[in-house]
């Protein structure tokens, strides 16, 4: 293969985005490595969601660039130099990311099945017959086989929220984007989801890149953690390294609230 | 034939302006009709007998659902054979007011509506007369937040005095159909009062806009 | 809307009472009226169907077109929303034939009325259109869906369903508009009521049973929207106990 697989699967060269007068990310410089779970914790406000949001081009980037797989998202190569992408561009690279969102964001008109394959059918271009295979299968994977023909308004929010996950994954990414997927639901409907996320872990070779507040399941699941403090990573490591030993004030500060709390 | 012919432009200007003085006299009539009557329609509908309520709104209704038009000539035609006979001008303003009276029925009642049960019945507490209530602890209440649903009805009225002419009102629309075939040129009469509609539309659209922010600015600092 | 109803079978009845108590002019007068009113149920389905399919690319130019395409949306909009329809009615019906265009006074008809509602109808669309929620539109770029995909397969179907009751009131707007044609010779229900007027002077019961057909027709648009309602918000709400 080429030396993109080598290389970090995505890439954040020193990118800030402002809203106005606020500087929500701040010359960030962060690495993926490609099939590696990241965990992104820390306090509102610290620009953990925006990090993904801009990824998924939901939000436009103030400076810097953002690389996946070797190229970079919303710029292109031209005449030597960096040019904002053309369409084509980023939906070519922009394809290779997925995302789940905190608010599910199902099709309302449209059942778990037929939300799984709307995407593969009119933008991969996939048969309408291999796109309800696919989509069976990932229903089935994440435990909802027999929903296939329900309603969003049918189903409970962690039904709704794996069905969410189901439709993702049937475009086939490189890289998946969770954002707080488990902050809406009731707790006792929090851990089928993070279980189909660990599953996800365990038996794809899936880069994840997850913002949570679920610290037990940060610990357990990532091969990293970022701890996200003013725009920037104020401390990573390991889990261990980060919740058995953190070495910044903030860090700790910011754990022993979290685990006050909860 | 030229396409825009400026001398008749001026030509016709003084007697388009003459029409629009009777455009504005129908508009305002008809709306003082429209505004008091909607809010006599609003209470009465609100009234607990239902001989009251649903009379009234069988006529809302009726009169919502059918062509002003219609209203017009009813006026105009029918109700000579009862006697009545008004002129142009009167029977005309009459049926818009009704009309729109209807429609500001619906918008006082929603106003109305939205007053909380505590200020009834806190006036009843206080053995207030409902006249009483109405004028002093309701009324005031209700009107502020829907002004600016009114005033857009007063634009549309505004907008429907050229059925007037349909009974030979000399407002502006009648005015430039005659001078249309007095001179056998219709493009830059009809043109003209179109821009005229236009630039008041325009002008109270944004007048409205004004009173909305002033009024909003005022119920957050009642007294003020 | 069991008012509605009361009302609706109130008139009807007080129709049915006049008629009662004067059958044999009926005969006078009654199939005219029909004739107009075939003609005023023409004016009003053609000048529907115009205004919706010139109100959604209006809203959609207007929300999401170039700069050019916008400005003309809004151009559009604005002034047919700013003019009474009378007079647009008579513009096009007096002044398109100085630029060549000659039209049969219908197609004038259903050509103004359909512009006039589609204008109040882009801003129907408009608005349904914003109050779908953003989390749909973020889901689609998530999926990585063309916009304009996004919008016909996704946003538009959702706005659909609140958009119908407005367009119910405004379709209910264009047949009260259709009276205006009258004035333009056309021979729809308020012409042909004139007519019958002056040939056979029963003014009362004319007038009254032109009423009553507005009305009848006006019932049945907003059965027919409320029905249409139903159908498309069963997918969004089935299930819903």
């Amino acid at each position: 293969m080429s030396d993109k697989a080598n290389g970090p699967v995505v890439r954040f060269e020193k990118v800030t985005k402002r809203y106005g007068a606020l500087t929500v990310l701040d010359a960030l410089d962060l690495e993926i490595a490609p099939n590696e779970k990241v965990s992104i914790i820390g306090p509102s406000g610290s620009g953990k969601t925006t990090v993904l949001r801009m990824l998924m081009t939901l939000e436009r980037i103030n400076d810097g660039v953002i690389h996946v797989d070797g190229e970079p998202l919303t710029h292109m190569q031209k005449g030597g130099g960096l040019v904002p992408a053309d369409e084509r561009h980023l939906r070519r690279v922009r394809g290779k990311i997925g995302m789940v969102f905190q608010h599910f964001n199902l099709f309302p008109h449209m059942s778990a099945l037929k939300n799984c394959i709307e995407a593969p059918v009119n933008v991969l271009d996939l048969p309408r017959k291999e796109a309800e295979a696919r989509a069976a299968e990932l229903l089935d994977m994440v435990g909802l086989g027999d929903k296939k023909g329900h309603f969003p308004s049918q189903l409970s929010g962690g039904q709704q929220q794996r069905v969410a996950i189901a439709r993702a994954l049937a475009m086939r990414p490189k890289v998946m984007l969770f954002d707080e997927v488990t902050s809406a639901l009731d707790p006792e409907l929090v851990g089928e989801v993070l279980n189909v996320i660990r599953r996800l872990g365990t038996e794809h070779n899936l880069t994840m890149l997850m913002v949570t507040h679920q610290m037990g399941f940060a610990r357990e699941f990532s091969d990293r953690v970022c701890f996200f403090y003013g725009g920037r990573i104020c401390e990573q490591g390991t889990p261990d390294e980060l919740f058995g030993s953190p070495r910044q004030e903030r860090t700790k500060q910011f754990l022993s609230a979290v685990l006050e709390a909860g | 034939m030229k396409f825009w012919d400026w001398g008749y432009t001026l030509e016709i200007l003084p007697a388009l302006l003459r029409a629009s003085i009777v455009t504005i006299e129908a508009t305002i009539l008809g709306f003082v009709i429209a505004a008091t009557l909607g809010l006599a329609l609003a209470i009465l509908r609100m009234s607990q007998n239902r001989w009251v309520s649903v009379p009234t709104a069988a006529f809302v209704e009726f009169i919502r659902s059918t062509p002003i038009l219609i209203q017009i000539f009813f006026i105009f035609f029918v109700f000579p054979e009862f006697g009545i006979v008004l002129p142009a001008f009167a029977a005309g303003v009459l049926a818009i007011g009704v009309h729109y009276a209807t429609y500001c029925s619906e918008v006082y009642r929603a106003g109305l509506e939205n007053i909380p049960k505590g200020q009834w019945e806190a006036s009843t507490a206080l053995n207030l007369s409902p006249y009483v209530t109405f004028r002093d602890v309701i009324i005031p209440q209700a009107i502020p937040p829907v002004v600016p649903a009114l005033g857009n009805y007063f634009v549309a009225l505004f907008k429907e005095t050229p059925l007037l002419s349909a009974i030979a009102v000399l407002e502006l629309m009648q005015t430039a159909k005659i001078l249309g075939s007095e001179n056998f040129r219709y493009i830059e009469p009809i043109t003209l009062v179109g821009v005229f509609f236009l630039i008041m539309s325009l002008a109270a659209a944004w007048l409205i806009r004004r009173l909305e922010s002033l009024l909003d600015r005022s119920l957050r600092n009642p007294g003020r | 809307m069991a008012l509605r109803t009361l009302a609706v079978c109130a008139i009807v009845c007080f129709a049915a009472g006049l008629s009662v108590a004067s059958f044999a002019s009926f005969r006078e007068f009654l199939p005219g009226l029909l004739q107009g009113a075939l003609v005023t149920i023409e004016i009003t389905i053609g000048g529907c169907v115009l205004a919706v399919l010139v109100a959604v690319p209006a809203a959609l130019a207007k929300m999401y077109g170039p700069r050019p395409v916008r400005w003309l949306a809004v151009g559009y909009i604005e002034i047919f929303r700013g003019t009474s329809a009378l007079v647009q009615l008579f513009w096009l019906f007096f002044v398109l034939p100085h630029f060549g265009i000659l039209l049969e006074p219908l197609t004038v008809a259903i050509l103004a009325l359909g512009l006039n509602v589609g204008a109040y109808g882009a801003e129907v669309v408009r608005g349904a259109v914003s109050a779908v929620p953003r989390g749909q539109w973020e889901a689609t770029v998530a999926l990585n869906m063309p916009r304009t995909l996004a919008l016909r397969r996704i946003i538009l179907p959702q706005a659909l369903v609140a958009m119908i009751p407005p367009w119910g009131n405004l379709f209910i707007e264009l047949l009260k508009a259709t009276a205006l044609v009258s004035l333009i010779t056309i021979t729809d229900l308020a012409f042909k009521a004139q007519q019958m007027n002056q040939i056979t002077f029963k003014t009362l019961q004319i007038f009254t049973i032109v009423l009553v057909f507005y009305l009848a027709i006006s019932t049945v648009i907003t059965a027919g929207m409320r029905a249409l309602e139903n159908w498309a918000a069963r997918g969004l709400a089935r299930g819903r106990q």
